[in-house]
């Protein structure tokens, strides 16, 4: 360090011996509060809250019962988002990576979710089922894994075949999966299974991950999710519902979803792999923002744009302080 | 006696930070600007965020749904959020500008970015607990950054009680304790010296 450094260093560093005022800080406390609770009860009686009520499985199932019908099927086959995740739910994949990092696989599964039997089979065995119905799970219950994953597959590929349009699947070999889906899609009309996924047979309850994910392998949550404008790709994480200011402060995490190659799912290896990547370039940078003082160039910006000939106008201009060349 | 821990502490804290640094009624001078304002403005609205949250605490994170004044009281919280971070970023930009951890103050910007990361995880979880449509879509879409980087493995955003536990007692504890440290720090070291603020010895060894 210099010798006009070290001295510029001492002084900033020591108790300040030159000019005071009056300075009543419980007086700015109060009216600083004052100002702040009047503007918050000011914006609370005008603009109110938001509060958009939650989706339910009923409402899913009512007004759009084929694609309920069709993902408790691919909850049944194994291929819906939830059961070809990976961890923390299940061995079913990978996950992303970040390089020769695979967090996501090497952590496990710590939150195990079974979809046939967490999504389908417990929550109707919670009922009393109509006969058909009830032979259909019976027969499930009954069959061996192998043969349950035929039947189910089968169903699936056929409805994959004919685009989802169920009234055109052909006969085949599907055993009680079509009984099972209608099972499953009449308690949902009915609203049962909004309790029945969360309960799972018990009673005291308060993690709503089964019921979100389930939400999440078909179309209603999504497309609500795009209606009120809240997709990742068009800035949806700092959005809130209806005209109300959401998490702004994540701009920044949002901002790189909205650039290549992150919102490129085909490109590899980062678009892939946005999710980690930009989990990873956050943690980064937060840290950047903690460690400012030590980077070299950005800790150096203050002196470089001279903002603070501004902030300290007042006391420049009384003493006669020209701005220092560095 | 000097050797009790107690005597210990107590004369370090005086030492370090006797009554008339941490409640001052003076100021250098150069403390004349509008900026300064936004750091006690952000603890303003911290207070009113803690008032709200203890009230919406104390009836429950559906109470606001069904109940007039459960909303309004709910729109206070989610209001002074919305302040409080608008104050915060403000004050933040502003201490940057200064150079604020010059004179050995490096640890009073650390504590105060440490706040700033703390409230976005505070208010994440805040939004997650709403148990409404949005908690619902933020819940689902975040799990995916999280399970990416194998923390969602623990800190499971879909999971509405671990999310309550978490923005009701430990983050507002850790955030809190923070921000008490930064608060401390700053009056510790004082406001910092104008970046073109000179030493008399300075100002003499160059002419």
């Amino acid at each position: 360090m210099s010798v006009n450094k070290e001295l510029k260093h001492e002084f900033d560093a020591a108790p300040w011996k030159g000019k005071t005022k009056r300075y009543d800080f419980i007086k700015e406390g109060v009216i600083a509060l004052v100002f702040v609770m009047v503007l918050t009860i000011g914006l609370s009686v005008l603009m109110g809250s938001p509060d958009e009520k939650p989706l339910t499985f009923k409402g899913w199932a009512v007004s759009n019962s084929d694609n309920f019908y069709v993902t408790a099927v691919q909850e049944l086959a194994g291929t819906s988002g939830t059961a070809t995740y990976g961890a923390p739910y299940n061995k079913a994949s990978d996950g992303l990576n970040i390089g020769p990092l695979w967090l996501q696989k090497w952590v496990g599964v710590t939150r195990p979710i079974d979809s046939v039997n967490d999504f389908v089979i417990n929550p109707l065995s919670t009922q009393v089922l109509s006969s058909d119905i009830a032979s259909a799970l019976a027969t499930w219950n009954a069959a061996a894994d192998a043969q349950k994953q035929a039947w189910a597959t089968a169903y699936d590929d056929a409805i994959t075949k004919v685009e989802g349009k169920l009234s055109s699947v052909p006969a085949g070999a599907y055993g009680p999966v079509p009984a099972l889906a209608k099972g499953l899609t009449d308690m949902a009309k009915a609203g049962a299974l909004d309790a029945a996924l969360l309960s799972q047979g018990g009673f005291f309850q308060t993690d709503n991950t089964k019921q979100i994910l389930f939400f999440g392998d078909g179309a209603y949550l999504d497309d609500a999710g795009t209606a009120a404008n809240l997709q990742g790709g068009t800035w949806g994480m700092m959005n809130e519902t209806g005209r109300y200011p959401g998490q702004a402060w994540l701009w920044l995490y949002s901002f790189w979803y909205q650039i290549p190659p992150f919102n490129n799912e085909e490109s590899k290896p980062i678009g892939a792999n946005a999710d980690a990547y930009i989990m990873a370039l956050m943690g980064v940078l937060s840290l950047g923002l903690i460690l400012i003082p030590v980077i070299p160039g950005v800790k150096s910006l203050p002196y470089k744009i001279p903002i603070h000939r501004g902030i300290w106008r007042q006391y420049y201009e009384a003493q006669g302080i020209k701005r220092r060349k560095k | 006696m000097s050797d009790m821990w107690t005597t210990k502490l107590r004369n370090k804290w005086q030492k370090n930070l006797p009554i008339e640094k941490l409640l001052p009624d003076d100021q250098p001078a150069y403390v004349a600007s509008w900026i300064y304002v936004f750091g006690v403005l952000t603890l303003s609205a911290l207070g009113v965020i803690i008032f709200s949250g203890i009230i919406l605490a104390f009836e429950g994170p559906a109470w606001y749904h069904t109940s007039g004044a459960g909303k309004f009281v709910n729109s206070l919280h989610f209001w002074s959020v919305q302040l409080f971070f608008v104050f915060m970023v403000i004050h933040l930009w502003g201490k940057f500008w200064m150079a604020a951890w010059r004179g050995n103050r490096l640890a009073t910007w650390v504590t105060g970015a440490v706040a700033f990361i703390a409230s976005i995880a505070t208010a994440f979880t805040g939004y997650l607990v709403q148990t409404n449509f949005d908690s619902q879509w933020i819940s689902f879409e975040a799990k995916d950054g999280f399970n990416s980087v194998g923390v969602g493995a623990w800190f499971t955003v879909t999971n509405l009680g671990q999310m309550l536990l978490l923005h009701v007692a430990f983050l507002p504890l850790i955030l809190g304790a923070i921000t008490v440290v930064h608060v401390l720090m700053v009056r510790k070291r004082g406001v910092v010296p104008p970046i073109d603020a000179e030493p008399i010895s300075l100002s003499e060894a160059k002419r």
